[in-house]
């Protein structure tokens, strides 16, 4: 299971990357990709919209299911990744450098586990 | 506690990704994933373990008349060697389930049903039978492996001597392996292919042997995640989404195998006094999201209908659904289905979404 030291998780299976104190980049887990098989769609969000920590951002469409993916902070959406409306596949092949989206203003954020952390969490749900 | 089919072993060796189904475990993909299993099939060869089908076999010198009674299909004057495709409905015209009936010589038939119809239906068979009639459950014993795409024939014929050649015919005691199958031109894609009835103690070693004779021609195990996506691209109705027992044949797009003009089989009275069925199956592509099984549809404001099935297309790479939708919506160009919280826009396009060149 590939879990990038440089990131923080949530129970979700979002991965997050803080760049600066109150931006960061957020996507999903190689877990995550690898348990929803092939992503034929990304339902993202609008730029400029506003969300709290735990909401649900976007929606995340394999061929066989349809996955929620939850914002892990407070703030407002800075970016999205474009890239994701022709080839959602991305997420599958990337997923730790395929960012899905970027929010600014951040105030507030659900507890996140550190990658030993989430690597062992992760391991668990797989069993 | 889900059974497991005589190839349980190859799929976990394979690393194939074993979900309950219909009271099996089967793999719902391979590691190669749903969308290259997809491609596969449509563009060289896949190879499905369907072994959770039911099959029964019905014999005797009323055996024909009692199937004319039970299906809706005729079967009369039917030759030895082919196969038929039809509902089995109840007195309502509701669907009790869809089956193949493979005519067999001496009055032998071999029905093979959904898995999960299979006590539904053995219970509804048995009750109906009269006279002269033998019924034997033979799904415990009997393995089903699909082989299916545009290299199936010639990945089959490296291990069988003579095919059956017309699609919907087959061939008993066929020789693959060295072990005895019926050959069966049939599928549940879309594309040209096989299904082949096995006993079970023989199903691994014929599944070695094809993955062989299939080595360099693109042969791909396949899941049941990829069986859905083919059988739906090509509109293959699937019993408990597009049908069930409130369902008419009619409008599950089932009316051509009905023969009302047959004197007596059950259902005959309640299809014939309700035969501009109520509702249509209709197929649509929304956009911007897939709609799948269960969502609502909507014609101008108006609640029109619900959609049966649904997934991302992967031969034409977009969203696909199939929807039953009331009978004054059908011929509308332009629906909205809700799905997940949000109105998709969704454009009608005739059924199937793909079809084969032949």
């Amino acid at each position: 299971m590939n879990v990038p030291k440089n990131l923080m998780y949530t129970k979700t299976h979002e991965w997050i990357e803080f760049k600066e104190d109150n931006v960061a980049l957020i996507g999903i887990t190689d877990f995550a990709q690898s348990e929803l098989g092939d992503i034929v769609f990304v339902n993202l969000p609008n730029e400029g919209e506003e969300f709290a920590a735990g909401d649900i951002v976007a929606d995340i469409e394999s061929v066989k299911a349809a996955s929620d993916m939850f914002i892990p902070v407070t703030g407002t959406i800075s970016a999205v990744n474009g890239a994701l409306a022709d080839q959602p596949e991305l997420i599958n092949q990337k997923p730790y450098d395929t960012w899905i989206i970027e929010v600014s203003g951040i105030e507030d954020k659900v507890e996140l586990m550190t990658p030993e952390e989430y690597d062992k969490f992760a391991r668990a749900e797989a069993k | 506690m889900d059974k497991k089919t005589a190839l349980f072993d190859r799929h976990v060796s394979l690393g194939g990704r074993m979900v309950p189904f219909a009271g099996f475990m089967l793999p719902v993909q391979y590691p190669s994933g749903i969308l290259a299993e997809h491609h596969a099939v449509r563009s060289r060869a896949g190879i499905f373990d369907v072994s959770h089908m039911g099959e029964f076999i019905i014999s005797g010198k009323d055996a024909p008349a009692n199937l004319q009674v039970l299906l809706t299909r005729d079967i009369g004057g039917k030759p030895a060697g082919k196969v038929l495709y039809s509902p089995l409905c109840n007195g309502e015209g509701g669907v009790v389930d869809d089956i193949l009936i493979y005519v067999r010589p001496e009055n032998v038939y071999l029905l093979v049903v959904n898995a999960a119809n299979r006590e539904k239906d053995r219970q509804w068979i048995t009750s109906h039978l009269s006279g002269d009639v033998c019924f034997s459950d033979e799904s415990d014993t009997t393995s089903q492996i699909a082989l299916q795409g545009p290299e199936s024939e010639s990945i089959l014929s490296q291990c069988c001597g003579t095919l059956p050649q017309k699609y919907y015919s087959f061939l008993e005691n066929a020789d693959i392996a060295g072990r005895r199958a019926l050959v069966s031109r049939t599928g549940y894609t879309g594309e040209d292919g096989f299904e082949l009835y096995i006993k079970n103690e023989d199903a691994p070693v014929i599944w070695d042997a094809l993955l062989l004779a299939g080595e360099g021609k693109g042969l791909t195990p396949c899941g049941l995640g990829a069986r859905d996506t083919l059988r739906m691209e090509a509109a293959l109705p699937l019993y408990g989404h597009e049908m069930d027992e409130a369902v008419l044949p009619c409008e599950a797009a089932l009316g051509r195998f009905v023969n009302t003009e047959k004197e007596h089989f059950i259902g005959r009275e309640a299809i014939l006094a309700k035969q501009d069925c109520a509702r249509r199956l209709i197929g649509l592509k929304p956009a911007g999201g897939i709609a799948r099984e269960g969502a609502g549809v909507f014609c101008n404001g108006e609640e029109a209908g619900v959609v049966t099935s649904g997934t991302h297309s992967p031969t034409l790479g977009y969203p696909v659904c199939m929807a039953r939708v009331m009978r004054q919506y059908a011929d509308e160009a332009v629906f909205s289905i809700e799905a997940r919280g949000r109105m998709l826009e969704a454009k009608k396009t005739d059924l199937p979404f793909y079809k084969r060149l032949k």
